[in-house]
């Protein structure tokens, strides 16, 4: 028997041709946040619902302290809580009410579940709010509600499925703030996140997902050192400056330029010079930049590294588009994944570059909140 | 085993008893029920369809419609229309447990240690609640308009849990469709081709022999008409136990064949 809380082998799941999983590995310690991060799509979700009991996998082995998911599921369901876009809350019970029967349902001791409710209706701050039915909730409200269902019988372990999908900065930040806290007490969770901030303030370790598949396991520090080195971003006035800057810059420089819309990206381990090389060579060309940003890695950086792409550029059939497209604070629902798809290239490139505009500081990419944040629940199974 | 500190997990055995599961239901069932306390007007709205058809065959279509044996239209209008609410009342069944799926509260339950069966003994237990409140309602409307019974205060009390063991099995067959369907719009318009066959091409508004003779043999034996013969025999007199034991043969298949496919299709989910 492992030591693992969570333990992942060889895991499989397909649905049709698609391989949403296609053999993942992966262990958690007790006590740890494993962040497994990547886009819509990736595969997050379902490995969550495997590991939850919800779907049984195809193949490869998944254990919960220890019981296996598939050979014992009902003693998997007293080990674990879940919480985020696999689960959500009945909108016409009240907060008490959505609590106190996820308390009995898994089984909790009739006169435990009451102050134990209460306890949490505190402890997310939403006891004003507690005798009102969730329908008249905000989005951060319904979430901290959602992240508190999941705690109510104490689980061992939790499951948190993009837990701040879709809010504001400001309940995002309460959120992790509370996720901490769990931590601190001795939880295991498993985090899925679409947003590389969100790994790197909470998880000790982070699984990079794509299309199904691992594609680095390692802590945050370690993502960001794989990319040693300056990252220097060239932003052009058009794509045609920027097709020509990346031509002469892959002619003349050994880091290996990407052109991304209208920036052009290198990453050097010899900074400085690298960047004296580069405004010569493109002064020589006749070529002056429009923005100029000289930065560390980010984590999204090493997203970039290690699948040949920003996480937000996977374009599937669920890609949105950025409704406001310069200004990065502003946006809707819709445009929470700051996705674009085709036809939205300069809507798509506007984003990127206002973006950049915020470097260094990850805020400035956060997608921020959104008018519709209090409206009607958006639909947040599409991405499952 | 590690050592690490962490929150107090709760022990419960995981095998569980069949009595546990039913209170798992109950649980379900509460919380099934908090909705039309908090929106009563729900009620009023499943009401409102009945009703209609009442008036519409009471008072508009009635007169032209001979029925045999000489009793009054509306005796054999309403003991019909008691089956008539709670047959399209299953609808709610399945746009319930379709709503839970989309939510993703399903889900939720899902990964619960609760009885498998919970989810749906809740729905269909919360249905059958609605029911006994909205029949009891109709028969309110029925006499306001006119209905009386013939046999006595016995038969029209039997006759009645006649139409409400009939509302629970028929719910299961709405459970299977609204978990299979798993969209609250398209579970809607799916349930309405199913239910007109049933409801239309029955004993509920005319009597079956002026129907042509290809029809007469559906429309005498499935179960809609034979549950409205036989609480039409309790509560005005004639030939009861024939139709009596075809209603409740007909409830006892719907659940034994609907039931455990419900179950089984809630548990493959997702």
């Amino acid at each position: 028997m492992s030591d693992a809380a969570i333990l992942v082998e060889g895991l499989t799941k397909r649905f049709g041709t698609l391989a949403a999983l296609d053999g993942i590995d992966f262990s958690v310690p007790p006590g740890a946040v494993f962040g497994l991060l990547g886009p819509n799509g990736a595969g997050k979700t379902t490995a969550v619902r495997v590991l939850a009991t919800i779907l049984r996998p195809d193949g490869g082995r998944a254990q919960v302290m220890g019981l296996d998911v598939v050979r014992q599921p009902a003693e998997v369901r007293f080990q674990i809580g879940l919480a985020g876009q696999s689960a959500a809350v009945d909108v016409n019970l009240t907060g008490r009410e959505n609590l106190r029967l996820i308390g009995r349902l898994a089984q909790m001791r009739r006169h435990d579940v009451g102050p134990r409710a209460d306890e949490l209706l505190e402890r997310f701050d939403l006891s004003y709010a507690a005798d009102r039915p969730v329908r008249t909730y905000s989005g951060g409200m319904r979430r901290r509600l959602d992240v508190a269902a999941a705690l109510v019988q104490r689980p061992p372990v939790l499951f948190l499925d993009e837990p701040t999908t879709g809010l504001d900065i400001q309940s995002r930040t309460e959120l992790w703030a509370v996720i901490r806290e769990l931590v601190a007490e001795g939880s295991t969770v498993l985090l899925t996140t679409q947003y590389l901030e969100e790994a790197d303030r909470l998880a000790d370790r982070i699984a990079v997902v794509d299309h199904g598949h691992i594609v680095a396991n390692d802590t945050s520090a370690r993502l960001k050192a794989q990319l040693a080195g300056t990252v220097i971003e060239i932003g052009m006035q058009d794509e045609e400056r920027a097709g020509r800057a990346h031509e002469v810059l892959v002619k003349a420089v050994a880091d290996h330029p990407q052109r991304d819309g209208t920036t052009v990206r290198l990453t050097s381990d010899e900074g400085p010079s690298a960047l004296i090389e580069t405004l010569r060579l493109l002064d020589a060309n006749a070529l002056s930049p429009a923005t100029l940003t000289v930065r560390e890695p980010s984590l999204d950086d090493a997203f970039l590294a290690l699948t040949g792409r920003r996480p937000e550029e996977e374009g599937d059939g669920e890609s949105e588009v950025r409704g406001d497209g310069h200004d990065p604070r502003g946006g809707g629902e819709s445009g929470d994944r700051g996705r674009s798809q085709g036809g939205g290239e300069t809507v798509g490139e506007a984003w990127h570059q206002a973006r950049e505009r915020g470097v260094g500081e990850f805020m400035g990419g956060m997608p921020d909140e959104s008018p519709g944040e209090t409206s009607s629940e958006p639909d947040r199974r599409s991405a499952a | 085993m590690s050592t690490i500190t962490q929150p107090r997990s709760y022990v419960a055995p995981p095998r569980r008893s069949p009595l546990a599961a039913l209170n798992d239901g109950f649980t379900v069932t509460g919380r099934n029920l908090i909705v039309y306390r908090r929106i009563p007007t729900l009620i009023v709205f499943t009401l409102i369809q009945p009703v209609v058809f009442v008036l519409l065959f009471r008072y508009v279509f009635g007169g032209a419609i001979k029925v045999p044996g000489g009793i009054p239209y509306v005796d054999y209008l309403m003991p019909g229309i008691f089956v008539q609410t709670v047959a399209f009342g299953a609808t709610n069944t399945a746009i319930g447990l379709a709503t839970d799926v989309k939510s993703g509260l399903l889900e939720r339950f899902h990964a619960l240690p609760m009885a498998r069966s919970a989810v749906l003994t809740g729905r269909t237990f919360a249905d059958l609640t609605r029911n006994v409140v909205v029949v009891a309602l109709m028969a309110v409307v029925g006499f306001l308009v006119g209905f009386r019974v013939q046999t006595n205060a016995a038969g029209f009390i039997a006759g009645i849990l006649l139409v409400l063991l009939f509302a629970y099995a028929f719910s299961w067959i709405f459970a299977t469709v609204g978990l299979a369907i798993g969209d609250p719009e398209s579970t809607q318009a799916a349930t309405f081709p199913v239910l007109a066959p049933l409801v239309f091409a029955s004993s509920v508004f005319v009597p079956v022999s002026t129907m042509p003779s290809w029809l007469q043999g559906f429309a005498t034996y499935q179960p809609v008409s034979v549950t409205a013969n036989a609480a039409r025999a309790l509560m005005l007199g004639g030939p009861t136990l024939s139709w009596l034991l075809q209603s409740i043969a007909w409830c006892a298949g719907i659940v034994a064949v609907c039931a455990p496919l419900a179950v089984w299709r809630y548990r493959h989910m997702s």
